[in-house]
Order: structure tokens, then C-alpha cells, then sequence
């Protein structure tokens, strides 16, 4: 055993060296550099950024060692003991300013970043970090080096979000090493040689007709303002900087806004535990949908005679013709007093509520608390019903928490990364990167999916099943690992219910019979299967891919089952992580904003629970489990007859007229009802139909805390306040709830949300107990479970036994079921729906940013090059995909990444719906709508939407606000 | 190995034997890398002996691999050299089909004519499918090089001599020799002498007596002037200083090296500016691009130098930070034609 016998091995070792005639001390492996910093001596340096390679090239950083010929880097040499360096003696100090002026002497005139607190420091130093130094360092350029100064290298503002300016460039890489090591995207390379030595894109192409994904993570690395973000270019000073968090997936990343004359002008990525000062496209480049100048800023009323269409699902932004402006008082009148007209008339079940996983927790928690104190029953519901319910459903079944076992970046432990219904490159970037890291030191990646995505380039194997097959592969390597004596006998034995049952029903499941099934072959179930059991440490990491399918808890059962019998659950690198969606669409869920749980998922109908929160809320609460997303909208178009019939509905932050399966029936349900009021920030397709719509706050408008896929509550600060009369939502639920009669008094700043939180916090004791308002203003995040004001959080569970009451895992063995609706004749392809890079949800966010609206403007259905010529298209043809519930009209783009047979359309496009034509059918136990599998049929040509997007890049409309 | 002297011959002149001795004791699996990128202007030995007697270099290498305890070689050849290169496929062929022992695994790498991937960590990095820059010391190749691994790197004319060594004795190599130096060196001599070309001659030989004894003299009508007497980066000498054994160690008081012991000899009707000149455009086309003193340094100095009347302390200053702070030999060494004019040619960039 290799393990540390005693806590002296553990103990960094020191190393004494002299620094400029002075014992200093570092500990071992530490650069002299950071050494030096820590003795209060900072050594000049450019190419050097924390948390990255030192590579050591500027040289601005030279030292001299005794008995060294030449200087060193202190930012790349260790001191060893007794070593003698001089930082500052007259040879290194004479090396460290020339570098600092021969860089300086090939810069242009006017630069690209300028750097100090006021306007004149700014002028003086222009170069960013390089100006800083030689300012510091008192290095000016000789006119005889000035006069030798480089050739100009032109622009290159070819990208929607970057300038490139080479002029600037010192060559130092940290640009490259951003790309290729940071975010390993492979765009950014080093080319030619000497003086000719160029940082260029793919093969010298410009930035914007390259593979870049638009991280953003090369400008944040670049020092002297040579790759600058189109909005920051030339003074960096702005009124405030505020730190919050990222609105968008549900990696949590933190981030810094940039606040300009009450514009968020740019977006940094902060030092936060998911992302480490990482981004992606949408969290760096995608904020300024809060100016765009189709937010709601006054109370709207649907204005009399005017009926809800629920086809007219063009131009949703050309709201006039349909609403009035109204007063708040009136608004709130309409909606909470037609609430209570509604439930007064017909009882306690004829409202619901939509909350959202886009808001805070406060929010989610205050939510759900009227629609369980205020319209009486338990009626509410989010979009996590069409995300990971059905993983929730098994993993609460299995291992008695819905949440992950272990966090993303956890996968720096894992000898394995299992990844299967996730394409994270594009809807979990930042994830997706620390996968990638792994890769390159050299875990094993499985990316088992129907379409080989980005991360497929980076996986050990690819298992490209077919779409519908997850069991039959998944239970082919449960078979092959209990069958070849692979499983973790003593784990199973003292941690695991219900072995005997999985072992006997995987008994007709060989990988050789499953192969023809799932269409990969036994060998490689087996090699995957054997490896996955054998491996130090695996981690299975999914999207929705497992989960939006009919079996899908099946699909989630079935991944239990491969982690427990292998013990790969409970230790670092090995676990459980279903990725989620939203950015708070975890803490959404852990506040209560599902029809069958109260906050911290304790079950309505659980007697225990029920008294609890009847006390807690001092009031009645309804006995039985509410209705989910899809089932609401069934209850809507009930006959009248119906108790349960949904006559009224609160939808906060959600867009059902285009997430919901089946659009023209949840458009009709909706457009049917004789109450919609709508909370938003754009006026979306599911306000269109509303009677009443109310104008919220965008994320970075409002005070509130988000939980992450990693359990991480993360506090989000305001950095600017909502256009016109748009409110909060936090202040718009308690007007509501007022109105219904609710005597609720959160007392302080920013709507009470510090006092909502302590109450959500007492409701989830025996969750985040520990984690208080104070604490999360303190510490920005803090990872749950969480008991107490000492306790650090714990980032892995099931240690040593699961959340179930015996404290063991229980294994579910899970059959072949087929999707509701498989390909046939008439209809012979399968379309997938899911999400791509810049477009988040509904669209209604993302689709008005500027930059994410310039790179994916238009909605395109992805196919493989074969389907193509045997449907006679080309890429950029118009084709119309129709089900049996409806159609759309799509340009078609080749990705031989999706496999024959299968067509792909993200659902984030109003004017070519892919919920048009999925199907509504449920997994029984999540009641997740089947997203991932619906039978299609495809014709060329078609009609092509009529209008695309917003307007947001037209120049007609340019937010000038 | 340690008793004959060899010293390695691509120009470090780093002893043989006590390579061979700190790689062998490094952990299995090492490797062996073998540089005949042989860029250095002037030197053109390794060509010369390779085209008549590869099988010679191959037992060096061979012995080399054995003693070592080395599990692959990679041979990276200059790609200008066509003709060895299919000679030596042919004799890989021939050795691989024939076996006198168990061979370690032996690959031909192509070079693609980058001066820089001659300096042995930037070869490494090429081999290995990286842009040629060269590596940060520590960790040395001999610890961590070539994919990671300790790695034997050797110059195609150390090995060329092993067999000699092993089958006459180390006392037949260090018995040559002149003017207190051991050994045998091959001149690659080039310019204005009558008879060039490769010279196997006794280390310590002196400029005068190379063009005299071994190359026939100057040129008619030309006069001895001065010499570059290690290829582009070793300096430049003028004729007064004809007197000084050429060996490792033996220029260096006078700011100049023998390097792979390419002798460039030029005559009065030569300008000694022109030349370093010459080689300064060389290095700023050849740099990697990598650290700022080499990069800015070589290109800014090669400006300077064309002015008639050099901007001394500029040039001195430029020629400071790249010996003192560049990554690898090429920066460190290029200022040396700059101080070479300035100290022995003043007159002419006065």
C-alpha cells in the first residue's frame, strides 16, 4: 500500500533558499515565482496566469541561480535547498526590463486594453498586463527600437463577440493554452516561425469562419488586449463589477458582471468551485438579452373581444394588437383576485402553477407555497417534469436522493467517464471541459449515445446504440459483469438490496443477444462492460437522452444497477451524476416546486410530512399528489364534469406553448383556459395566449440563490434594475399571494428574499441547515448537504450508506420497453429533440442576445449525409418533417454524427416548433413526455418559416435603449 | 567509453560515456533518439560518413542501445538528405531481416527543415508530432524526454565513432590529438580554402594548420582574412588569431565555440560584417518563435545591423537578454557574431 502511515508524510516539505540575500522558505514543488509573491517580492511576468501551464516563454520573469550560466524562469524553476537566486539583482533586473521593452517596442500606438483606475493611468498604459509591468518596472522604449517596430497586422473582427488584434500580440500562448488546455476546444494554434510566429485559428482562418465555439476563455486569458471582447475594447473602466452567477445551464459557473451606465458591457468568468474561472458562449456573450428592447416593462391585459389563438404562433414580439397596458394594481386585481374568483367558484383543484427552474429558490419556494397555502392544492409543477424527473424518480427509489453523488469536476479523480444522453459540449460546456482535461491525462471516456457529438473526438469508445435501446445495452454489461464473476461481491453484500432479483432477470440479456437489439457489437459490450467494473474509478454522468423517454426511469435503474454492482459509487471519481438542465432547476426541485413533495422531497401524502409543513405554514394542505406538467394540460381540456378540471393557471418563468410535447394541444389546453396569467420577461408564446401578463426581473435584475447539478447553493447579486415597471418576481408572488388572501410578511431588502430563504431553509433543514443567508453572502457557494454553520459541505455522498431507510442501495431490474410511437412505413424516421450550444430553452433568452442570435440564427434540422442524398437535399434545403400530430418546415445541416435513420431538431426555434410533432407519451413513474423518440416522415421542400428570430441583429431594432 | 574522450559531436560536447551512464540508470523504458538533422550551416560531416559507411553508424548505435538498456530508437534525418535516406531504409531493411541480436524497435523519422529541431529537446518535440520548440531544463532528456521517457540523445557522428572505440581501444581514440587536446575531429571545411570538405583531423589543430596541412592552402587571390570556426552560431575569428586550438573548451575565452566543428573560412576580399550578417538573418528565420530575447531579438538585431555604422549599445543590449534569458542555445548563441565584429572587426561597422 502506497498510503501515508503518518500525518508528517501528508505535511507540505519546505525548502529553504535565498531570494535577493534573504532565507526564504517555500514548500516543495512551488515555483520561485509564486515563492517570491509570497514573500512580498513580485517578479514581473506575462505569460505566466494562475491556474494555468507555466510555459515559461515571455521571459519577463528571468532570476539568476548561482551557478547557472544563463537566467532562469522563476515562473517555471522550483528552489531547491540552499539554492541562491537574485530576483533583483542588476543582470536579472537588466534581462527583466529589456523584455518588458522589446515587447513594448513592437506595440501599436493606441492599444486595445487600457488598464489603471483613472482615465490618465489608462492613456499611460494601454497594453493591459504589459503596460502595468513596464510602468511599474520603469521601462520606456529607446526611439531606436521604437523606430524597428513590426509590420501592422490587420484586424480581424470577423467573430460577433471578439476582436482580434494581432497588433498587440505577444506571443506568450496563454490564448493557446486557454484553447487547447483550458477549454480543449483546438481552435487556437501557434503557427509559422521566428518573427513570423502567429497565433492563428484552425488553418489561418478568421476567427469567425473557424471551429470556435466562443468561450471567450482566450480573451479572458490574453494579456495585452490583442483578443478583446467587442464590448471592453480600449478602457476597462467601468462604474461596478458585480459577482453572481450564471443564469444559464446548470453548472452554476460563476461570473462578474461588468456594469457600464446600467449596461452589463461584459462578463468574466469568476474563481467558483464549478468552473474555476471558466465559461461558455452564453454565459461569457449571452447576457445582453436583459437590454433587449422587447422586454416587458408594463403590466399587460388582454384586451376585450380579442380571442387566444392558439395558431398564431408568428412574430410572437407583435403583442399590441392583443394586450392593453395596465396599472400593477390592476394587473395583480386581474390575476390574484381571478385566482381567488376561480377557486372561490370552483373549489380548491381548479388552479395550478408552473413555476420555474430559471428563477431563484426563494422564488421556487415562495411559489410553491401559494400554490399549496393559497390556491389549495398541489397543483405545481416545472419543467424538471420534462427534464430528469424520471432520473429523479430512480435515483429517489434507489438511492433515496434525487440529486448527484458526486460534482462534474469530480471527474479529475475518475479513471473512467462514463457518459451516456449528454452531448455537455453543447449543454453543460464548462462540464464538458473538465471532461476533457481528463481525457488528456488520460482517463477513459464512453460517450454512449444514438449521435456521436463533439465529445466523441475525445472518448475511448463510443457506443452509437440505437435510439430506444438504452436497457437492452445497459443491461448487456450488468450481464456481462455478474456473468465473467466482475462484480463487487462485497459491496453487493453490504450495501446493495435486491441483487438476487437483478441477477435473475438479466438472464436473457447476453450482450450477443443484445447486440443486434442496440446495434453495438457483443464484443465491445463486453470490453466496455469489463472495463467499467475493473477500472479504479467511473463515474456515469447523463443527460436527457436517458431520461425523456417512456423508459426513461427504467434507462436511470439501470445505471444504478451498473455503479452498485461494481462499487463505483461512493468513493472520488466513481458516482451517479445526472446533468442538470437549468440553473436552478436542482434547487427548483430541493425547494418543492413538484406536485408530489413538499421541500427537501418529502412526499405529500407521507403523514409525517404533511402534519410537518401543515404546522410549519400554519394551514390546511391538500392530502394528495398535484398533477404533473403534461398531466395539467390534460386537466384543462377535462369536460366539465371533472372536479380536477384546471380552470386557472399561474405560469412563472415557463414557456409550455413551446416546451410542452404535442404543441397544438398544450397550445389549445392553454388558450382554453379561463384564467392564464403570465410571468415573464419577454412576451413568449405561452403570454400570447395569456388574459393576463405580468413583467418580471431577468437573473442579473434581482437578489436570490441558485443550486447547481453539483448540490452547490450559489448566491446571484443584482447588477442592475429591471426596465421600466418590470418587478421582481419574488415582490410579484407576494402581491399574488396577497390577493389570494395569504397574510405572508417578508420583512428587508430586495422583496425579503434573505427572510423567504431562512424560512425555505428551516423547511429544508436536513438539508442546507447549515447554510445560511450570512454564510452564502460570505462565501458565494456552499455545497449541500450542509447541518450546520461548521459543517463544509459534503461533495460526495454515499460514503458509507445511501439516503434510503435501510440505508442501502435498492437494486431495480428494468425490461425492454418500446418507445409509445416507433417508425413504420408511413412514417419511417425517428426525430430527437434536444438542445445546441448558444440556444438555451424555449429560445425566448438566448434567440435575443445579440452574439448567441449572430452565430445560430436559424432553426436547422441536423441529418446524416446518406439520409440527405437519398432525399435528394443538400445542406441549406428546406424540408418539412411531419408526425402524426403535426409539422414543421426546417433547412436541413449535415451531421453524419446523427445516425442514419434518425433526424435532429433543437426545440429552441417558435417559428419551426419541434414540439410540434413530439409525442406526449409519459413514462409511467416520472411522467416525463417521451422528447428523445416520436416516428416521423420527411419530404423535401416545404415552407420555410416566414420570419426568423427577433430581429434581435437587425439593425432596424438595434437595442439603442 | 569514458576513458576514449568522446565527446559528443553535434556540438554540446557533453561526454559520451557519462551519458550513456546517467541514462542507463534512469528507469525502464528508455529511449534512444539519434539527431542527423545536421542544419547547422557549414557542417555537412554527418552526410559525408553516412553515405559511405551507414553500417558503421548503425553498430554505434547498436551498442549504444544495448549498453544502455534502450527499448526504441528514433532516427530523425534531415529531409534534404534524399540519397541517405533511402540508403539507409535499405540498410534498416537489411539489419531488421538479419537480426544479429534481438534489435529494440529502430524508427526513421523525417525531419521537415527546421534549424531549431537540431537543438535535441526541440527533435524531441517534433518526433513526438509537436511544433519543434525546444524544452524548459530541468527536467533534462536524459531524465524526461522523448514521450516522456529518459532518452539517450546522441549526434550521428558520436555513435559513427563507437565501433572504432570498442574494437581498437579508447586509448586509439584520445592517442590523436595536437597542442595538448585528444582526440579526433571532423572538419567540415567550407570557403575560400582550395581543397574543402570533410577533414578528419587531430582535435587542437589550429586554424593555419587545418588550411594549410589539410586543405591546401587559400584559394589563388584570395588572403586569409578571418574563419567562423563552429558553423553559424560558434563566432567569427580574424586571421591574427589563427594560433588557437580547435576543441571543446578551447574558444570560449574568445567568445567562441567549435560546435559540430564546421570551419567557414573567408579571405579579404570578404567583409566579416557580411557574414555575421548573414547568420543573423539566418537565426532570425530560424528561431522558433517561442521566448521573447530570440524571437524580437534576432529580427531587431539584424535591422541594426544593417546600418553602416552599427548602434553599438542597442546591439549590446539586444545581445545581453538573449544570452542571459533565452530558452535554448540558438538565442543564447546568436548574439556571438554581433560581439565577434564588434570586438575583432571593429573597424568595420565603425
Amino acid at each position: 500500500m502506497n498510503a501515508p502511515v503518518n500525518a508528517k508524510e501528508l505535511q507540505l516539505q519546505i525548502v529553504e533558499f535565498k531570494l535577493d540575500g534573504q532565507t526564504i522558505i517555500s514548500y516543495e514543488g512551488e515555483t520561485i515565482l509564486k515563492a517570491a509573491k509570497r514573500h512580498g517580492i513580485d517578479i514581473p511576468h506575462l505569460c505566466f496566469k494562475d491556474g494555468y501551464r507555466a510555459d515559461g516563454n515571455c521571459r519577463a520573469c528571468v532570476v539568476e541561480i548561482n551557478g547557472e550560466r544563463t537566467l532562469a524562469p522563476s515562473c517555471c524553476r522550483s528552489a531547491t535547498a540552499g539554492m541562491e537566486v537574485k530576483a533583483q539583482s542588476e543582470r536579472a533586473v537588466k534581462s527583466q526590463k529589456l523584455i518588458l521593452e522589446m515587447l513594448l517596442s513592437d506595440m501599436p500606438d493606441e492599444g486595445f486594453k487600457w488598464v489603471g483606475d483613472s482615465e490618465a493611468e489608462e492613456q499611460k498604459n494601454q497594453h493591459g498586463e504589459l503596460s502595468t509591468w513596464a510602468t511599474r518596472m520603469d521601462v520606456t522604449v529607446r526611439p531606436e527600437l521604437k523606430a524597428l517596430r513590426r509590420e501592422k497586422v490587420a484586424s480581424d473582427v470577423s467573430h460577433p463577440a471578439m476582436a482580434v488584434n494581432l497588433d498587440a500580440c505577444i506571443q506568450c500562448n496563454r490564448c493557446v493554452r486557454a484553447c487547447r488546455e483550458e477549454q480543449v476546444n483546438d481552435v487556437i494554434g501557434y503557427a509559422m516561425r521566428g518573427s513570423h510566429s502567429e497565433i492563428v485559428f484552425d488553418l489561418n482562418d478568421p476567427m469567425g469562419d473557424s471551429t470556435c465555439v466562443a468561450c471567450g476563455e482566450c480573451v479572458q486569458a490574453c494579456p495585452t488586449g490583442a483578443l478583446m471582447p467587442k464590448g471592453l475594447i480600449g478602457s476597462q473602466i467601468v462604474d461596478r463589477k458585480v459577482d453572481s452567477v450564471c443564469p444559464f445551464c446548470g453548472v452554476g459557473c460563476q461570473i462578474t458582471y461588468n456594469v457600464k451606465d446600467e449596461k452589463i458591457v461584459s462578463v468574466e468568468g469568476r474563481d467558483g468551485p464549478a468552473n474555476h474561472n471558466r465559461l461558455c458562449v452564453k454565459g461569457r456573450f449571452g447576457m445582453d438579452y436583459i437590454h433587449n428592447p422587447q422586454r416587458l416593462t408594463k403590466p399587460l391585459i388582454r384586451k376585450t373581444g380579442v380571442p387566444k389563438d392558439e395558431n398564431a404562433t408568428q412574430n410572437p414580439q407583435d403583442w399590441s394588437s392583443i394586450f392593453r397596458e395596465a396599472t400593477w394594481e390592476e394587473a395583480l386585481e386581474a390575476a390574484g383576485g381571478g385566482f381567488k374568483k376561480l377557486k372561490n367558484q370552483y373549489g380548491n383543484k381548479v388552479l395550478a402553477g408552473f413555476g420555474s427552474a430559471k428563477g431563484s429558490n426563494e422564488e421556487a419556494y415562495l411559489f410553491q407555497k401559494l400554490v399549496r397555502t393559497g390556491f389549495g392544492s398541489n397543483n405545481v409543477d416545472h419543467c424538471t417534469r420534462l427534464c430528469h424527473a424520471s432520473s429523479v424518480a430512480a435515483l429517489l427509489e434507489g438511492v433515496g436522493s434525487g440529486a448527484v453523488s458526486n460534482q462534474v469536476n469530480d471527474v479529475e479523480h475518475s479513471s473512467m467517464i462514463f457518459l451516456i444522453g449528454s452531448n455537455p459540449t453543447a449543454n453543460h460546456p464548462v462540464a464538458a471541459t473538465w471532461f476533457k482535461n481528463a481525457a488528456k491525462r488520460g482517463a477513459k471516456i464512453v460517450l454512449c449515445d444514438p449521435r456521436i457529438t463533439d465529445m466523441g473526438k475525445h472518448a475511448w469508445r463510443t457506443m452509437q446504440f440505437k435510439p430506444d435501446t438504452d436497457v437492452a445495452m445497459l443491461n448487456a454489461m450488468i450481464y456481462t459483469i455478474i456473468e465473467e464473476g466482475l462484480a463487487d461481491k462485497d459491496f453487493i453484500a453490504h450495501r446493495a438490496n435486491n441483487f438476487e432479483a437483478l441477477k435473475e432477470n438479466i438472464k436473457g440479456y447476453s450482450p450477443e443477444a443484445m447486440a443486434p437489439i442496440c446495434g453495438i457489437p457483443a464484443e465491445t459490450l463486453r470490453e466496455v462492460a469489463r472495463e467499467f467494473a475493473t477500472t479504479k474509478s467511473a463515474m456515469v454522468l447523463w443527460g436527457m437522452g436517458v431520461s425523456q423517454h417512456v423508459h426513461g426511469t427504467d434507462n436511470a435503474r439501470c445505471l444504478i444497477a451498473l455503479v452498485s454492482i461494481t462499487g463505483q459509487i461512493g468513493k472520488p471519481g466513481s458516482g451517479l451524476h445526472p446533468l442538470r438542465g437549468q440553473n436552478n432547476v436542482q434547487g427548483a426541485s430541493d425547494a418543492g416546486l413538484i406536485p408530489m413533495m413538499f421541500p427537501n422531497y418529502q412526499r405529500v401524502d407521507n403523514p409525517t410530512a404533511h402534519a410537518w409543513f401543515e404546522k410549519f405554514w400554519d394551514t390546511p394542505l391538500d392530502k394528495k399528489p398535484g398533477y404533473t406538467v403534461v398531466e395539467i394540460m390534460h386537466k384543462i381540456t377535462a369536460p366539465d364534469s371533472d372536479p380536477d378540471k384546471i380552470r386557472g393557471m399561474y405560469v412563472e418563468g415557463e414557456n409550455p406553448a413551446m416546451s410542452d410535447p404535442d404543441l397544438n394541444h398544450a397550445r389549445h389546453a392553454l388558450a382554453s383556459l379561463e384564467l392564464l396569467v403570465v410571468q415573464d420577461i419577454f412576451m413568449t408564446e405561452t403570454a400570447l395566449l395569456a388574459d393576463v401578463v405580468l413583467p418580471a426581473s431577468a437573473w442579473p435584475e434581482k437578489v436570490g440563490t441558485a443550486s447547481n447539478t453539483d448540490r452547490m447553493v450559489q448566491m446571484g447579486k443584482k447588477a442592475i434594475n429591471p426596465p421600466g415597471d418590470a418587478k421582481p418576481d419574488l415582490w410579484i408572488i407576494q402581491e399574488i399571494a396577497k390577493k389570494m388572501g395569504l397574510n405572508w410578511n417578508y420583512a428587508g431588502p430586495d422583496a425579503g428574499v434573505a427572510a423567504v430563504y431562512d424560512e425555505m431553509r428551516q423547511a429544508m433543514h436536513a438539508a442546507i441547515n447549515g447554510i445560511t443567508w450570512e454564510r452564502l453572502e460570505k462565501e458565494s457557494s456552499v455545497t449541500y448537504p450542509c447541518l450546520s454553520a461548521e459543517d463544509p459541505g459534503r461533495p460526495i455522498v454515499f460514503d458509507d450508506q445511501f439516503a434510503t431507510a435501510d440505508g442501502k442501495v435498492k437494486l431495480v431490474p428494468a425490461d425492454i420497453i418500446h418507445a409509445d410511437e416507433r417508425p413504420d412505413a408511413e412514417y419511417p424516421f425517428v426525430l430527437i429533440t434536444g438542445r445546441q450550444l448558444e440556444h438555451w430553452h424555449t429560445g425566448s433568452m438566448t434567440r435575443r442576445a445579440t452574439v448567441l442570435d449572430a452565430i445560430e440564427p436559424l432553426a436547422t434540422a441536423s441529418m446524416h449525409g446518406e439520409d440527405m442524398t437519398q432525399l435528394g437535399v443538400v445542406a441549406g434545403d428546406v424540408i418539412t418533417v411531419q408526425s402524426r400530430r403535426g409539422d414543421v418546415g426546417i433547412h436541413v445541416r449535415r451531421d453524419d454524427g446523427t445516425p442514419q435513420g434518425v433526424i435532429f431538431i433543437p426545440f429552441a426555434y417558435y417559428e419551426a416548433a419541434a414540439n410540434l410533432i413530439t409525442n406526449a407519451a409519459l413514462d409511467p413513474f416520472g411522467k416525463i413526455p417521451e422528447f428523445k423518440y416520436c416516428a416521423v416522415k420527411l419530404t423535401k421542400g416545404g415552407k420555410a418559416p416566414v420570419s426568423i428570430g427577433y430581429g434581435t441583429n437587425d439593425s432596424k431594432q438595434h437595442i439603442t435603449a | 567509453m569514458e576513458s576514449s574522450g568522446l565527446r559528443g559531436l553535434g556540438g554540446a560536447g557533453f561526454p559520451a560515456g557519462r551519458k550513456w551512464r546517467i541514462v542507463r540508470d534512469q528507469v525502464a523504458p528508455k529511449l534512444m533518439a539519434v539527431n542527423i538533422d545536421e542544419g547547422e550551416p557549414g557542417t555537412f560531416k554527418d552526410r559525408t560518413y553516412l553515405e559511405r559507411d551507414p553500417h558503421r553508424f548503425l553498430e554505434g548505435l547498436l551498442i549504444a542501445a544495448s549498453v544502455v538498456g534502450i527499448d526504441a530508437c528514433y532516427i530523425y534525418l534531415r529531409d534534404e538528405y534524399h540519397g541517405c535516406r533511402e540508403l539507409l531504409e535499405l540498410e534498416l531493411k537489411k539489419l531488421q531481416a538479419n537480426p544479429p541480436f534481438k534489435l529494440p524497435l529502430i524508427e526513421l523519422r523525417r525531419g521537415a527543415g527546421a534549424y531549431i529541431c537540431g537543438e535535441e529537446s526541440a527533435m524531441i518535440e517534433s518526433i513526438e508530432g509537436k511544433r519543434g520548440e525546444p524544452r524548459m531544463r530541468p527536467p533534462y532528456i536524459a531524465q524526461v524526454g522523448l514521450f516522456g521517457r529518459p532518452t539517450l540523445e546522441h549526434n550521428f557522428e558520436t555513435l559513427y565513432w563507437v565501433r572504432d572505440i570498442v574494437q581498437r581501444g579508447p586509448e586509439w581514440f584520445s592517442s590523436f590529438g595536437r597542442h595538448d587536446r585528444k582526440g579526433l575531429r571532423s572538419f567540415s571545411v567550407s570557403g575560400r580554402v582550395k581543397n574543402p570538405g570533410v577533414k578528419l583531423a587531430p582535435a587542437g589543430i589550429t586554424i593555419q594548420e587545418l588550411i594549410d596541412e589539410y586543405c591546401g592552402g587559400m584559394q589563388e587571390g584570395h588572403a586569409f582574412y578571418g574563419y567562423l570556426p563552429g558553423g553559424a552560431s560558434g563566432g567569427i575569428l580574424p586571421a591574427t588569431m589563427n594560433a588557437i586550438p580547435l576543441d571543446f573548451d578551447t574558444l570560449q575565452p574568445y567568445g567562441c565555440f567549435i560546435g559540430s566543428a564546421a570551419v567557414m573560412v573567408f579571405g579579404d576580399k570578404d567583409k566579416a560584417r557580411d557574414m555575421a550578417l548573414n547568420v543573423m538573418h539566418f537565426f532570425e528565420h530560424e528561431s522558433c518563435g517561442q521566448c521573447t530575447p530570440c524571437r524580437v531579438g534576432t529580427g531587431k538585431a539584424a535591422t541594426l545591423m544593417q546600418a553602416p555604422s552599427w548602434d553599438q549599445d542597442t546591439l549590446e543590449d539586444l545581445a545581453i537578454v538573449m544570452v542571459d534569458a533565452s530558452i535554448c542555445g540558438l538565442g543564447q548563441a546568436a548574439p556571438n557574431p554581433i560581439r565577434c565584429i564588434a570586438k575583432y572587426f571593429p573597424q568595420e561597422v565603425a
